[in-house]
């Protein structure tokens, strides 16, 4: 039974990770109806650039984790700015083919600047067993507090800022909200600021776990894809609970049904399922276009 | 709708066929290759340094990959649909050749239709479903296709199929009939010569024929094609199961040119790969996968003297400086300087 629970409280760990690229994912979608194929690979060199704060620089790991998620949402915005403002009335293969050319500079950037050799990332919490409990660890613990920490304050910022309600409205109504004075296009470029700063935190905090390569968010990102579909990829509510959703089922099946080899596959399996019997996912709306 | 923006031929050129003439005169060029590279090489002074037997094989890859760009171009270019997983089809091609030969002494020639044959299968049956998915859903769902398939390829249940991470050696084939004027090498360049002739050919009929002019009627529009009676579904699952089919052949022919096949080739680098060879050669273009073929082939060569990475960051900078520059590839800027040309004469 404790082993059972433990598989649970890991697949909630996990689960806040996926919850977290799931909600970088539906953020940029929202805002331009773009999947963004780049979002793990932004999250890696941010990953990167934590490390180097806290090796080469010598920093505390809070200094350096809050340092990184600062420089990550400038360079979301940068990214938002130079490469992906001007083609925003291009067609949506362009659009893809842009993304996936950020995701190979990210990922040969990380290489040649960072090597190709894995390296440990430091958790900032301890790692004596919590309350005397061998089936939990606190670095579990911190990262399903982290995450829910990031969601609330997103969820108080969107809410009670009067920045969060226009970044809303002109995901929500671009023309409309341009009427009303608000700056669509610097409402954007903050919207993807933002993801690649949850990004960042997601990355930080499971490059402990997984340890840090250029290659390592391949697998976070399809498991983010498949949260974010099953919890509906324009509802950001939604995504979250699809990531903890995820989370806990992956680790309870690996351990019991599949075996951990076949991750990758499970969420292949998890995106089609959902795209087939749900393609609106569990919360999420169903479009219908008129012609 | 949108999409034919990118994807339509760059400029309203004056019909006309391909010049059959020069088409021939390339081809006849491309197969008395191997013969002149021995003389031409050595006469050129030691500028390029490589053996010509080196060249001759990476030419041999320049083809394979023009044959799976080719059906890359067929689903994306001509069909208006996203995959970013081809190098899955390309893996199924390799290993069905692969272990055709390895487990069951079938002859090298032979796996090249059954491996088409099978990927035309899983690509029609991968179709089928993911189909009903546009845009952006199908590039994830082909997405998460490529980056499972290595990891599929290890399973450990099916070891004894696949050979696991180590892989299988296979035999690089002689010529036949016990020819002796040519070596393996340039054996191998002329099979993959006369297959891609085979493959270029059937794709230009193809393209031309009824169920081309329905994928790209699809792809311009896919409502007014359905009410013009297309069924999209199955003219959508054939287009990828075609472009399938040649890029399994593709792989059938690299896992004989390379006689290995392990599942770390087939990483979803490999699929972004055949990406940047289409996007740089020329959307719905028959010549720009030749184009496309060559500079995923040679350009990583010549990065590859910077740095390690550098091969990637190149490409990922061509990919978006294309999309910015030159959204028809290399084959709409020459067909654009071809009008200019024409233009100028009259």
């Amino acid at each position: 039974m404790e082993a059972f629970l433990h598989q649970i409280f890991s697949g909630l760990a996990a689960g806040g990770i996926y919850a977290s690229v799931a909600l970088a994912l539906v953020m940029i979608y929202t805002a331009t109806h773009h999947i963004n194929f780049a979002q793990g690979e932004m999250a890696m060199f941010a990953t990167f650039i934590g490390w180097a704060l806290i090796e080469w620089g010598g920093l505390n790991f809070w200094v350096a984790f809050l340092l990184t998620i600062v420089i990550a949402f400038c360079g979301g915005f940068a990214i938002e700015r130079i490469v992906l403002r001007p083609l925003h009335d291009k067609p949506v293969l362009s659009i893809i083919i842009a993304f996936i050319g950020l995701l190979v500079i990210f990922n040969a950037l990380a290489g040649w600047i960072f090597g190709f050799t894995i390296k440990a990332f430091p958790s900032p919490f301890p790692t004596s067993p919590p309350f005397g409990n061998r089936f939990l660890n606190w670095h579990e613990i911190g990262t399903v507090g982290i995450t829910v920490v990031v969601l609330l304050l997103l969820f108080a910022f969107f809410r009670l800022t009067p920045l969060g309600l226009a970044m809303r409205a002109a995901a929500f109504n671009p023309e409309s909200a341009r009427l009303v004075g608000i700056r669509v296009g610097l409402m954007l470029a903050l919207g993807w600021g933002l993801a690649a700063a949850i990004g960042s935190v997601a990355g930080m905090l499971v490059a402990h776990v997984v340890y840090l390569d250029p290659n390592m968010m391949a697998g976070i990102l399809l498991y983010g894809f498949a949260s974010a579909l099953l919890g509906g990829i324009d509802n950001p509510g939604g995504a979250v609970v699809g990531g903890f959703i995820v989370g806990v089922a992956e680790n309870v099946l690996g351990a019991y049904v599949i075996g951990t080899e076949l991750k990758l596959s499970v969420a292949l399996v998890l995106i089609i399922g959902v795209l087939l019997v749900k393609p609106a996912g569990l919360f999420g709306r169903r479009i219908v276009t008129r012609v | 709708m949108t999409t034919s923006e990118a994807t339509a031929p760059a400029a309203p050129v004056a019909k006309k066929g391909p010049n059959a003439i020069g088409i021939t005169i390339f081809v006849l060029l491309l197969f008395a290759l191997p013969l002149l590279l021995p003389v031409v090489l050595p006469l050129l002074g030691g500028i390029i340094t490589l053996k010509p037997n080196f060249m001759i094989f990476q030419l041999t890859l320049v083809i394979i990959y023009a044959i799976a760009i080719l059906g890359l171009n067929i689903v994306t270019g001509y069909n208006g649909q996203f995959s970013l997983g081809h190098g899955a089809f390309y893996a199924i091609g390799a290993y069905t050749a692969a272990i055709l030969m390895d487990k069951l002494d079938c002859p090298y020639w032979l796996t090249i239709p059954i491996s088409g044959v099978v990927c035309l299968v899983v690509g029609f049956l991968f179709g089928l479903p993911a189909l009903r998915l546009q845009g952006h859903y199908l590039a994830l769902a082909t997405f998460a296709l490529a980056l499972a398939v290595p990891q599929l390829l290890k399973y450990n249940h099916i070891e004894w199929l696949t050979g696991g991470v180590q892989g299988i050696v296979i035999i690089k084939p002689d010529p036949p009939f016990g020819i002796k004027a040519i070596n393996a090498d340039q054996w191998l360049y002329y099979l993959a010569l006369v297959v891609a002739c085979i493959m270029f050919w059937l794709a230009i009929n193809l393209i031309r024929g009824r169920l081309g002019r329905a994928m790209i009627a699809i792809r311009d529009h896919p409502i007014a094609a359905e009410v013009m009676g297309i069924n999209l579904t199955v003219v959508k699952s054939m287009a990828f199961g075609i472009s399938a089919a040649y890029t399994g052949v593709a792989g059938a022919l690299g896992a004989i040119a390379i006689a290995f096949v392990a599942p770390d080739s087939f990483t979803i680098f490999l699929s972004i790969s055949f990406l940047v060879g289409l996007v740089i050669g020329g959307l719905a273009s028959i010549s720009g996968a030749i184009y496309g073929g060559i500079f995923i082939q040679f350009i990583p060569n010549v990065a590859d003297a910077i740095s390690k990475a550098a091969p990637w960051a190149i490409y990922g900078l061509f990919l978006i400086a294309a999309v910015y520059v030159m959204p028809t590839g290399a084959a709409g800027l020459i067909k654009q300087w071809q009008a200019k040309r024409r233009a100028a004469k009259q």
